[in-house]
């Protein structure tokens, strides 16, 4: 133990370890700074698992687009490589964990006002960590070079596209060229591993110095405002009074928060593995239904949830709109009532948020608007036909692609309404003008169907009615794309 | 002309200077502040140029758009709608099978042929062919364009982007080298 520390006792004083960090581990905090709390440094340990494993798997990993698919296959066998599969699946929970505690975070702060004065700069540096941690995990799917990674640069291209004027260049920026290929992943690769990270030292550098030149935001209280003028020296004698040192007075919880999150992001990684690897990168297989993680999937929804003339605007305008607001609030709302119970509308635009996001996650996890390109073909017992043209009707419900979109009996996709009994909602001069004209979300078949077949398949749906016993219903249900 | 003491041990001592700093001295500080900061400039510039210069030479450069073969006519019925394979105008040697692209070729008559891009113009998916029913369909977001590569429901804003084709010495060709997402419409 000597030994120890007389080794320690020489490093410090020729390195200034202690000069350096006893502030940062003295610094006083407020006592009643709890569990509300951990959230920001489990972000920050979330990240450290990304650099940590993420190091590691570069060293397997290989930045070529023809080569990258069969290195992740390797690195994603249990048996021939356990720790590669558990390395992987650590990366992406660990995303995901970052993804969750930055929600979180910024949640607790803005609920506890946290980003008044004097912090109004610790929240500005948080909005821009919020945004680069979405920025690496969409950059981070597409790592996993797949058939769905392949396209969805075609998506980010596409949507980089919709912006005015520079929006075509920034797509050749991302693709690297005129198509996908060779350089694409190497750019990618180095937005993820070095650009975006580099970015976060420098944003969580300074996140973090301004945590220690501020303090930690004391537990807001009712009635007990921010202002400008008085809140330093208020603060200055806060701490005297109430004041604890971080270390190790605060810091254990961050500790003990740290590290059930990582027992989780492990336990995950070796009993649900990493996610699952696609076909191969290749752009001819267009049988690809590329969707976004979990964590980007309501933006996805959302997407396919606006009316078309508003999405190119939405698409450019929405995300300017969003990070004006959040860049705006602590200038708006830099003084005043910090706690929640007397914001009544920080509470509630929280839970809209939230519910927004969730409400829109379902959707994306259901997706409804996808059409169904497997749909089997109603069997008899479900047609049910009693005359040839019925039956022929029935068919053509099949072939004429109303089956991807529509179900009768649960056979069917889930894009338009069911028609399991449309006989009893439209008349026959209804669903022929439906056919025909077509509607937002359906085609018009004026042009691309014979009077006999219109005939036929409306002979077919005016047979679809409750008043006619449906005697078998898809026991899956709708079929999937 | 310099305003340094000629003589070291006649003039100011450093300390002097410090405390008694005269307006020669302020000057040559300011002068020497002023250049350092340049000269950083000057680093910063030498060395990122090149990078960002490197990086965005993307959008610099000429599309390299060539007639790509998607194979024999004979392969091609009229009438019919297929998928037909090529290669990247200038694959870099790495590229692997991100050098193969795709496109919907149609044979409407004898000599003629149509070819749309595989991607959505909603957000770049790929579409699919139902040959029966005449449409192409996006599965990302139920976006459908008729045969004709025209929107006809869903979020789609613009038709698909077409490849200029042609016949030459039995193939069947197409004008490609564009990325079809980001195509003013």
């Amino acid at each position: 133990m000597k030994l120890l520390k007389a080794t320690w006792d020489w490093i410090d004083d020729r390195t200034g370890m202690s000069t350096l960090l006893g502030p940062v581990f003295d610094h006083p905090v407020p006592a009643g700074a709890k569990w509300a709390y951990v959230f920001g440094s489990a972000t920050m340990i979330a990240f450290i698992i990304q650099v940590v494993t993420g190091i590691a798997l570069s060293a397997s990993f290989v930045t070529s687009s023809g080569e990258a698919y069969a290195s992740l296959q390797a690195l994603s066998d249990p048996v021939n490589n356990p720790l590669g599969y558990l390395l992987r699946g650590m990366h992406f929970y660990g995303a995901s964990a970052m993804v969750i505690m930055v929600g979180l975070h910024m949640i607790q702060v803005f609920l506890y006002g946290a980003y008044k004065y004097p912090r109004e700069m610790n929240w500005l540096s948080g909005v821009v960590l919020f945004a680069v941690t979405l920025a690496m995990g969409f950059t981070g799917q597409l790592l996993r070079w797949d058939d769905i990674a392949v396209w969805s640069v075609y998506l980010a291209a596409a949507m980089s596209a919709k912006v005015p004027i520079v929006g075509s260049g920034i797509a050749h920026f991302l693709v690297a060229g005129d198509t996908i290929g060779g350089a694409t992943l190497s750019r990618f690769f180095a937005f993820h591993v070095f650009f975006i990270p580099a970015i976060i030292f420098v944003f969580l550098g300074l996140h973090l110095w301004l945590v220690i030149h501020h303090g930690i935001s004391e537990p807001p209280e009712a009635g007990r405002p921010v202002d400008p003028k008085t809140y330093r020296a208020w603060y200055h004698q806060y701490l005297e009074k109430h004041g604890v040192p971080f270390w190790p007075d605060a810091a254990w919880r961050d500790v003990v928060f740290g590290l059930a999150m990582v027992v989780v992001i492990m336990l995950l990684s070796w009993f649900w593995g990493p996610p699952h690897l696609g076909h191969p990168p290749d752009p001819t297989l267009v049988e690809v239904y590329p969707k976004p993680d979990w964590y980007l999937l309501w933006i996805f929804a959302a997407l396919a949830l606006l009316p078309g003339e508003l999405e190119e605007i939405v698409v450019f305008v929405g995300p300017v709109i969003i990070g004006a607001i959040l860049v705006a609030l602590p200038f708006i709302s830099n003084r005043g009532e910090r706690s929640w119970k007397r914001r009544p509308w920080a509470v509630a635009s929280v839970i809209i948020i939230l519910m927004m996001i969730g409400s829109l996650w379902i959707q994306g996890v259901q997706a409804p608007w996808t059409p169904s390109f497997n749909a089997e073909a109603l069997p008899q017992q479900v047609v049910n036909a009693s005359s040839a043209e019925i039956q022929r009707g029935a068919e053509l419900f099949n072939t004429q692609g109303c089956q991807n979109c529509h179900a009768i009996a649960g056979y069917g996709g889930q894009r338009g309404p069911s028609l399991s009994n449309v006989a009893d909602r439209l008349t026959r001069e209804q669903i022929a003008i439906s056919i025909l004209n077509g509607r937002r979300n359906m085609p018009a078949y004026a042009t691309m169907m014979s009077p006999e077949d219109l005939s036929a398949l409306v002979d077919f749906l005016q047979t679809r009615s409750e008043r006619q016993a449906q005697p078998h219903t898809n026991p899956a249900g709708a079929n999937t794309p | 002309m310099s305003t340094e003491p000629t003589n070291p041990h006649s003039g100011p001592s450093v300390a002097e200077s410090l405390v008694d700093a005269g307006q020669p001295l302020v000057g040559r500080r300011a002068f020497f502040s002023k250049l350092s900061i340049g000269l950083s400039a000057v680093i910063g510039g030498l060395v990122g140029l090149p990078v960002v210069g490197f990086l965005f030479a993307p959008l610099l450069r000429n599309s390299r758009q060539i007639w790509q073969s998607v194979g024999p006519i004979g392969n091609f019925n009229v009438g019919e709608t297929v998928l037909a394979t090529f290669e990247d105008p200038s694959p870099l040697p790495w590229a692997g099978v991100t050098a193969r692209s795709a496109a919907w070729v149609r044979r409407e008559s004898q000599q003629n042929f149509v070819a749309f891009a595989v991607n959505c113009t909603h957000l770049g998916c790929p579409v699919r062919w139902l040959q029966s029913a005449n449409l192409f369909m996006c599965p990302c977001h139920g976006g459908v364009f008729d045969s004709a590569g025209f929107p006809a429901a869903g979020p789609p804003p613009h038709p698909l982007f077409r490849y200029r084709t042609r016949v030459r010495r039995g193939q069947v060709e197409l004008l490609v080298g564009t990325l079809p997402v980001a195509v003013e419409q």
